[in-house]
């Protein structure tokens, strides 16, 4: 049966509250999940408080000033600062999202963070993505070819080219498989919005040859048809992309085929 | 403890080559329930007032007793095929198993049920 409430060393307690800076008018509240594997503890929520009027206007900012001016122990992953990267993927406000383009602005009220839902915790904001990623692996994220190289390149129409806006964009951040309810619950099995996304641009991308075995390997019932069209996935993308109308495509290639 | 690789794990068995169909099944029996189901509730709704024998003359005609055999057929089906979809996604290992079967010869058995009960009246 899959587990509806958490472990006992997984609930979370009340962590510190670190003191208000001095002299400050404009004062926002921060609660970040905390956990290392280190000391044993439950996980727990610190409580922090920047002056707004010396940071910087999104969420990353916001952790990139507590790590440096505040505790130097909050740990989290950031590389590019701009959407490019995917390492800033953690839940705001009850969002999966980027931290590096979600606005401080577009929340009210305290700002909560935790890791992305429902993935193992390496430390703090940092979920294990391992088996994500092999997931991805498994869908031979490449150009599959049998007829022999040509002399310059394998060619392509604009037409074709344009069938692959909105699917290469995907920068593997993981909101969206962590937002899907049929990942929590079967994510050792089902694939998951984002491997899937990937594996539609591969099959639609007309130089590739392996059509029909990408579509064998996704023919079972749990790697593809645990997608219920929540459309969680969709919703949370923080790249805008639609990885339910891609599931849903490679759903209609394998009635097209069968039927 | 098991040594496996990452892409050995999210691999598992590989495919079982299957679940397109019950994607179309299910497609197939949404809609046809669309239709099916309005078409019964009014057809029931206007033989269920009557006496016993009104009744019972009501589903001898061929009309609603062969909507109403279309109907129960295709909805217990559906409702078979969507509850052991819930079962496989909430319950695992063996009692998930138990249950499936469970849920598929329920539905078998309210299906002849209801056709034997049906036929009985009809005939």
């Amino acid at each position: 049966m899959v587990q509806f409430s958490l472990p006992k060393n997984s609930r979370i307690t009340t962590g510190k509250t670190w003191p208000k800076p001095d002299g400050a008018t404009n004062v926002r509240k921060f609660q970040i999940y905390r956990w290392s594997p280190e000391d044993g503890a439950n996980p727990r929520v610190d409580t922090y408080f920047l002056d707004m009027d010396k940071c910087g206007p999104m969420v990353l900012d916001a952790l990139i000033k507590i790590k440096n001016e505040i505790d130097p122990t909050l740990t989290f992953r950031r590389s590019c600062r701009e959407g490019i990267c995917g390492s800033c993927a953690m839940n705001i406000d009850g969002i999966n999202t980027l931290a590096c383009i979600y606005g401080l602005d577009e929340i009210t009220g305290d700002v909560k963070i935790y890791p992305l839902p429902h993935m193992p915790v390496v430390k703090d904001l940092i979920p294990d993505l391992t088996h994500f990623y092999a997931q991805h692996a498994s869908i031979m994220p490449w150009l599959e070819t049998k007829t022999n190289r040509p002399a310059k390149e394998w060619r392509q129409s604009i037409e074709d080219r344009k069938k692959l806006d909105g699917l290469y964009e995907c920068v593997m951040c993981a909101s969206c498989s962590t937002a899907c309810p049929s990942y929590w619950w079967n994510g050792d099995r089902y694939l998951g919005p984002a491997a899937l996304l990937h594996a539609y641009r591969w099959i639609i991308d007309s130089r590739d040859e392996a059509t029909g075995e990408r579509l064998d390997q996704l023919e079972d019932p749990f790697k593809l048809y645990r997608c219920h069209t929540i459309m969680n996935c969709t919703k949370t993308c923080p790249k805008g992309l639609n990885p339910a109308n891609a599931i849903a495509q490679i759903k209609k290639m394998m009635v097209e085929r069968a039927v | 403890m098991r040594y496996l690789t990452d892409r050995k794990r999210a691999l598992g068995l590989g495919a079982s080559g299957q679940g397109t169909q019950h994607f179309w099944h299910m497609l197939v029996g949404s809609i046809a329930l669309v239709i099916l189901m309005p078409l019964f509730i009014f057809t029931f709704g206007a033989g269920f007032d009557g006496s016993r024998e009104e009744v019972i003359s009501f589903f001898g005609r061929p009309f609603p007793a062969i909507l109403t055999a279309l109907t129960l057929f295709v909805a217990i089906t559906h409702f078979k095929r969507e509850t052991q979809e819930a079962i496989e996604d909430y319950v695992h290992g063996l009692t998930g198993k138990l249950l499936y079967i469970a849920v598929g010869a329920l539905a078998w058995i309210l299906i002849a049920a209801g056709l034997f009960a049906l036929v009985k009246i009809a005939l």
